[in-house]
């Protein structure tokens, strides 16, 4: 017999660790990386080999040259990074720009403020918001895809970019979503324009229902999200249909549910708390429809989520869970 | 119905009880015995024996040292070798008497047959007499005096006797040997404690995996019933499995829906709880005359060849019990006494049993190495088990800076240290390790104040 | 155009006036009336904040002794005599000299002496582990080797050696602040006068198990065995609990005891020669056997005085009984 070891209870351990749950979140974000590469063919896929390779690549090298620390990507953290940074642009952007956008997120957003679990703001959609302000043509602009099958390519702005232009020229909501000829089962099946994540929702949707599943993710924050969006701008459309867009074209579009499913339930920058997540969530929603109506950008999950990450260390104050035998 | 269980966090270990079919044996009686003086919470126990002294099985070697202390009583029949300190399973120095064991005698008036006895004594302070010289404790963890347990303080007032049957630890199997084979006297030594707490209604409360226990202690509590009125009000609650249900707040929290304040008594709610264990060893010492001087001990672990529940005299060496069983394991890592969550790594193998020792649990390295620690990714896994509603992150956080005071705000004195933190989080960081350290530094700086507080009302008073 | 220019000026002037005088007239209401020696003492101070003083800070240090009416109870350690006089001279007191002291630490289980006999899994703090057993060598009473010493030291003046396992002192860094005293779950670590150019003489153990247990635990463990005691000349050594304490006051660093201890538990520091033990062990033999010869020699003419002074009755007897 050797040594016996002596430590502190418990002296087990739940089978679950940093890199079991980061490995789960690749898994739910499978679908939807597999449904963008079939619709948008070996560009998409070029763009997630460079997006996760760099992203990889930044952490490993930051934290063994510049913190000197032992290498933290095993933690497979900035894999998610790299894959969610792919998927929030459009397959379009030249492979540079994503680049760069890795370079922020990981660089940034992530390892300046000490690496995984003490960044504020979710280092995707830092990358992502530091694009869409540097370069916006790429980011908003997009094009029918080719695909793995292969049809010829027409240029044009998303959907929420060509009703902000279009209410811009003067025009109704109806109007312009007529003669774009969006239809709902287009927007949950795949087909309309946007970042390459937003292409198939049904498989985001799936995604998430497996991280639920798993019990990775709680679902208050998401639910929240959709809720408040749905309500917010079922409000407005209520008031005026032809300034608004609907609830359900809302809900839709711009990555509100990649957002809403996969980046606002980050656990390093969401509330610990199933009350805090809810108001986190109802801040993400009502601001992503601000956005969207009132703003400059045609779309503001990201904006929103990014703004909301900043509120996360008082929402953990306020909202705490109740104590055992306490008021 | 929905089962009942506690009301925040918790966790689902696999139960891994692996020894519960295993009946219970008596253990041979090991040639010397150490038992200690520090056996239960509270002052250690004086010695009434000297050096050489003849004492027989059962008979009283040491007396309480305080008012929360107990009696200890010889295990065996024998000679006491020598008294003085003796490393105990922590390495630590603890007060012992040695017996050298010369047959088996009894101390004359202990009921050694295995009659059941089902009349109930009328005088509850003659019970709890009984109960104080058998040197009780509670046998679930804490080895509180149990006759201290039931005199409540003035002005309180007990509602329900809750018994403790739930073994929410993995592995653990003992007491559901002994809800199986001595239930009988589980349920008399229930209508004993009942009796003294003024025949309050009382509630067996089980765990769901533990079916052929509810069952039996069912039938054992309505062939009672028809004996005599004074099993009436007792009953088994069927409980969902969470650990830790056998926690002493959350059980009441799970039966009576009521939850004990902090630093507050089970019976500021209105309720006491016992061990099932404990129970038995009133019956024993009401019924049989018989004080502590064995306890059902389960041996187990997967890599322990032979799986056993087995009844241990008080002081057995427990390099003994491992040697009857066929030695250590070559791939055992680590020998727990107790359940995997609380029980204590045992360092030292020439120390002996307590009365409360319930299991010695034998793990490999690939089920109970620690992994290295990385990062807090602010799951907040540990606040969700934290069946005390606490935040582990923040209490590790706030120890670090070393801020008492808002440790306290954020209860870290509520902490039962159940391990449920460090059980789920992801990047293993010893939570628990420090928020021990520093409920133990917040503890003092409220007896200090306390004391001080006491102090000037004195002082005032003058 | 120049019309926006000068309403802008004019605007950013009227409120920057408004806002500064709202500014003094708080200042001047929420004024604080400090003693300003306050300040003066607490420049003087090292500024380490380590708390050795017993105080929270150099500037609750600082507060204290200007409310002191002198400052026998308040001397920083760090700062050294150098420092108090200072601060004796801002507030006119006089200041005690204090003789310098360093930190010891009084094991030397090395991991030769002293081996594992198990393997400490958890969060690495001597604290913690001291709280959950007596430690992972047979020694309940030595070294937990977590470090949190040198973790409470704020002068970087210890460190952990890899080769014994133990806390190394730099008697150059020690400021005495007394830190790791506090921080030693296990109170190895002791302030100790400095000596006569740094010499000085320490039992490094703190066994207090019997000697056999003790030996068992740790080959260079004090055992408790006295022999130190019975050597010193000087009354500076007393065995209490099995173990050996030697008392720096009444020390006159003779290296006797160094000399005659079986385990090597004495040790001595920053002595010029190392130490000759046959040399010194012979000293001490003659010495002893001087002191038999003359303890034999006074017994013998106390013995032939008390065996005259017995005589004398006898004669006397007998010429009583003549």
């Amino acid at each position: 017999m050797s040594k016996l070891t002596v430590s502190p209870s418990p002296h087990i351990h739940a089978k679950v660790s940093t890199r079991s749950l980061m490995t789960d979140v690749i898994i739910a974000l499978l679908p939807a990386v597999i449904c963008s590469v079939v619709f948008y063919g070996w560009k998409e896929l070029l763009l997630l080999a460079v997006s996760v390779a760099s992203c990889v690549l930044l952490e490993y090298v930051i934290t063994r040259y510049l913190m000197r620390k032992p290498s933290t990507i095993g933690d497979m953290s900035a894999v998610i990074t790299g894959i969610l940074l792919a998927l929030n642009v459009p397959y379009t952007t030249p492979w540079w720009v994503v680049f760069i956008g890795a370079v922020f997120a990981i660089a940034v957003a992530k390892m300046t403020f000490g690496g995984l679990g003490q960044n504020i703001f979710n280092p995707a959609i830092a990358g992502r918001v530091f694009l869409l302000v540097s370069f916006p043509t790429y980011m908003t602009h997009w094009e029918q895809p080719k695909g793995l099958f292969g049809v010829d390519a027409i240029s044009g702005p998303t959907p929420l970019g060509a009703i902000k232009e279009g209410l811009l020229q003067g025009g109704s909501v109806q109007d312009i979503m007529a003669s774009k000829g969006y239809s709902y089962a287009d927007m949950l099946f795949a087909n309309l324009g946007g970042s390459s994540g937003e292409v198939c929702a049904l498989a985001l949707l799936a995604g998430f229902v497996y991280l639920l599943c798993r019990r990775v993710i709680k679902p208050w924050i998401t639910l929240s999200i959709f809720a408040t969006v749905a309500l917010t701008s079922l409000i407005f459309w209520g008031i005026n249909p032809a300034r608004f867009t609907d609830p359900l074209f809302n809900l839709l579009t711009g990555g509100l549910i990649l957002g809403a499913c996969f980046m606002a339930t980050d656990y390093v920058t969401s509330p610990m708390s199933n009350w805090g997540g809810v108001i986190f969530g109802v801040g993400i929603g009502f601001l992503t429809v601000m956005i969207r109506y009132f703003g400059s950008y045609p779309e503001g999950v990201s904006f929103a989520i990014l703004i909301m990450n900043a509120f996360v260390p008082l929402i953990n104050m306020a909202f705490k869970q109740k104590k055992f035998g306490r008021k | 119905m929905a089962k009942r269980t506690f009301s925040i966090g918790g966790v689902h270990p696999n139960d891994s009880k692996i020894s519960r079919e295993c009946r219970i044996e008596p253990l041979p009686i090991p040639p010397t015995v150490y038992i200690s003086l520090s056996q239960h919470i509270g002052a250690p126990a004086k010695p009434i024996v000297a050096v050489g002294d003849k004492v027989k099985v059962g008979q009283p070697i040491a007396e309480p040292g305080g008012f929360v202390s107990a009696f200890i009583h010889s295990s065996v029949s024998g000679t006491v070798k020598s008294i003085g300190p003796r490393k105990d399973l922590a390495g630590n120095n603890q007060m012992t008497v040695e017996i050298a064991v010369e047959g088996d005698e009894w101390l004359e008036g202990i009921d050694t047959s295995d009659t059941l006895v089902t009349d109930i004594p009328e005088d509850s302070k003659a019970i709890l007499e009984k109960i104080r010289l058998g040197g009780v404790v509670g046998l679930g963890g804490a080895t509180f005096p149990t006759h201290v347990k039931l005199s409540p303080p003035p002005g309180s007032k007990c509602e329900m006797l809750i018994i403790n049957g739930c073994e929410c630890e993995p592995y653990l199997t003992s007491d559901f040997r002994t809800l199986l084979e001595k239930g009988e006297q589980v349920v008399v030594g229930a209508a004993i404690l009942k009796q003294v707490l003024g025949g309050v209604p009382c509630t067996i409360g089980i765990e769901e995996n533990k079916p052929e226990a509810i069952e039996h202690i069912n039938k054992v509590i309505a062939d009672l019933k028809k004996v005599s009125s004074k099993f009436d009000g007792i009953s088994v609650m069927s409980l969902k499995k969470r650990y830790p249900q056998g926690g002493e707040k959350q059980l009441i929290d799970a039966v009576m829906h009521r939850q004990v304040g902090s630093g507050g008594l089970p019976i500021s709610v209105g309720a006491v709880v016992q061990n099932v264990a404990t129970a038995l060893a009133v019956y024993d010492a009401v019924q049989k005359n018989k004080p502590i001087i064995d306890n059902s001990i389960t041996v187990t672990g997967e890599c322990f060849p032979k799986q056993a529940n087995l009844l241990v005299r008080v002081g057995t060496p427990l390099s003994y019990i491992i040697d009857y069983l066929g030695g250590v394991p070559e791939n055992a890592s680590k020998i727990i006494s107790g359940g995997p969550m609380m029980g204590k790594a045992i360092a030292n193998l020439d120390a002996a049993t307590l009365k409360g020792t319930s299991a010695l649990l034998f793990l490999t390295a690939d089920q109970t190495a620690r992994k290295e620690a990385s990062a807090c990714i602010r799951c907040g896994r540990c606040a969700d088990a934290c069946p005390m509603g606490l935040e582990p992150f923040l209490l590790n956080k706030l120890w670090k800076a070393d801020n008492l005071e808002a440790l306290e705000k954020n209860a870290v004195q509520d902490c039962i240290e159940c391990g449920c933190c460090l059980y789920s989080c992801p990047a293993n960081i010893p939570l628990l390790d420090m928020i021990r350290m520093a409920k133990a530094d917040v503890m003092k700086e409220i007896r200090a104040r306390a004391a001080a507080a006491k102090a000037a009302a004195e002082a005032a008073k003058k | 155009m120049s019309q926006t220019i000068i309403w802008t000026i004019a605007i950013i002037t009227v409120l920057g006036l408004v806002l500064a005088l709202v500014l003094y007239l708080v200042a001047e209401k929420f004024k604080v009336v400090e003693d300003p020696r306050i300040d003066e003492v607490e420049k003087v101070m090292p500024g380490a904040n380590c708390g050795g003083c017993g105080f929270a800070g150099c500037r609750a240090f600082a507060e204290a002794a200007v409310k002191a009416p002198n400052l026998d109870n308040n001397y920083c350690p760090v700062g050294g005599n150098e420092v108090m006089s200072k601060v004796a001279s801002i507030l006119g007191y006089e200041v005690k000299e204090k003789a310098p002291m360093v930190a010891v630490v009084r094991c030397n289980g090395t991991c030769e002496a002293r081996p594992k006999i198990n393997d400490y899994e958890g969060y690495p703090s001597c604290k913690v582990k001291a709280s959950l057993y007596s430690g992972d060598t047979g020694c309940s009473f030595g070294c937990l080797g977590c470090g949190d010493c040198v973790a409470a030291c704020k002068f970087g003046a210890l460190s952990m050696d890899p080769v014994t396992g133990l806390p190394v002192v730099d008697e150059e860094k020690c400021t005495a602040c007394g830190a790791c005293t506090k921080a030693c779950p296990k109170s190895l670590i002791e302030l100790r006068l400095k000596g006569p150019r740094g010499m000085r003489m320490y039992v490094s153990c703190r066994n207090q198990d019997k000697g056999p247990a003790a030996k068992k635990a740790c080959a260079s463990a004090c055992i408790g065995c006295g022999i130190c005691a019975k050597t010193c000349t000087h009354d500076a050594i007393v065995v209490e609990n099995n173990i050996a304490y030697i008392d720096p006051s009444k020390c006159k660093l003779c290296r006797e005891c160094e000399a005659m201890c079986p385990t090597g538990a004495i040790h001595s520091v920053n002595f010029p020669k190392p130490l000759d033990k046959d040399a010194v062990k012979a000293r001490i033999q003659e010495r002893q056997k001087r002191a038999r010869e003359k303890a034999a020699a006074e017994a013998a003419a106390a013995k032939a005085a008390a065996e005259a002074a017995a005589a004398k009755p006898v004669e006397n007897n007998v010429k009583e009984e003549n």
